[in-house]
């Protein structure tokens, strides 16, 4: 009882586990996957999908450590606040 | 871009300017602590791989500052860079969780693995045992590891806090990426 209800506190979802929900989940990944996304093919595997998220985010991993390692050796130039009026000003556009 | 369809997308305009605010002032205090260290230091290899390791933890704790306490990854990630940084740095560098905020990682937690415990005793339930059994459940560990805060989450929140968690990162990526350019150019 009490972990229904903290359950559905915490993410708004029935914990009542079905197929249907989890093949819908997994579908909603799927669709934010470029791998497969790109590919156009319904018929992708849950396994498969769960795969590509896998390594998807192992992709996005990495590519936040090469943009860390970037950043912080051009550390100097982003430190005044001109150039950080522009940078948020550009970002947003 | 049309102002209304910007509200609706998921990468709303307020999630990107929290994590660029964020992340920008931390940028400049790893700047001025860079500053702060003599000449001789300040390009040492141990140096430079601590600095690389204080953006990459700023980056991913303006994200999860950006996306706030409302989602078991963003909170897990908080509540993990927090500890590290105590480690690393001592108790004066809570930058990212200021005094007061509470995160319930530990009660959360506990309450999760409570649930997944419990889950096989409501009738209504699939069988936990039988997804974690499963050929996805296996798959599923391999995605608890990636999304912080996994550990503790039985599938349906895995699932739906790795699609938010995939949207975030990759917003960051992009980002980054913009900020890296134009402080290149």
């Amino acid at each position: 009882m009490s972990s229904r209800r903290s359950s559905s506190r915490q993410s708004g979802v029935s914990m009542n586990i079905s197929d249907d929900q989890i093949t819908d989940l997994v579908s909603k990944l799927q669709r934010l996957i470029p791998e497969i996304r790109n590919r156009r093919s319904d018929k992708v595997s849950a396994s498969k999908v769960l795969q590509e998220t896998c390594n998807y985010i192992r992709n996005l991993h990495r590519e936040v450590d090469d943009l860390s390692d970037r950043l912080s050796q051009l550390l100097a130039t982003t430190e005044n606040d001109s150039a950080q009026a522009a940078i948020i000003r550009s970002l947003l556009m | 871009m049309n102002p209304q369809r910007l509200s609706l997308s998921f990468s709303s305009t307020s999630y990107k300017y929290r994590f660029v605010q964020g992340f920008i002032r931390a940028l400049k205090r790893i700047n001025r602590q860079k500053l702060a260290t003599s000449l001789l230091s300040r390009s040492s290899p141990t140096e430079i791989y601590k600095r690389y390791l204080k953006v990459k933890s700023a980056a991913d704790a303006s994200m999860a500052s950006a996306v706030g306490l409302r989602r078991a990854w963003s909170r897990a990630l908080l509540q993990r860079i927090r500890d590290q940084e105590r480690i690393n740095f001592g108790n004066k560098y809570y930058k990212y969780c200021p005094a007061g905020t509470r995160i319930r990682g530990k009660s959360t937690t506990f309450t999760m693995i409570r649930n997944i415990k419990r889950s096989s005793d409501d009738r209504n339930c699939k069988d936990q045992e039988s997804i974690n059994n499963g050929a996805l459940g296996w798959k599923a560990n391999e995605l608890r590891k990636l999304v912080p805060g996994g550990e503790a989450m039985d599938m349906c929140n895995l699932l739906d806090e790795t699609a938010h968690y995939i949207k975030c990162l990759a917003t960051q990526v992009k980002l980054m990426k913009r900020i890296a350019d134009f402080a290149s150019a």
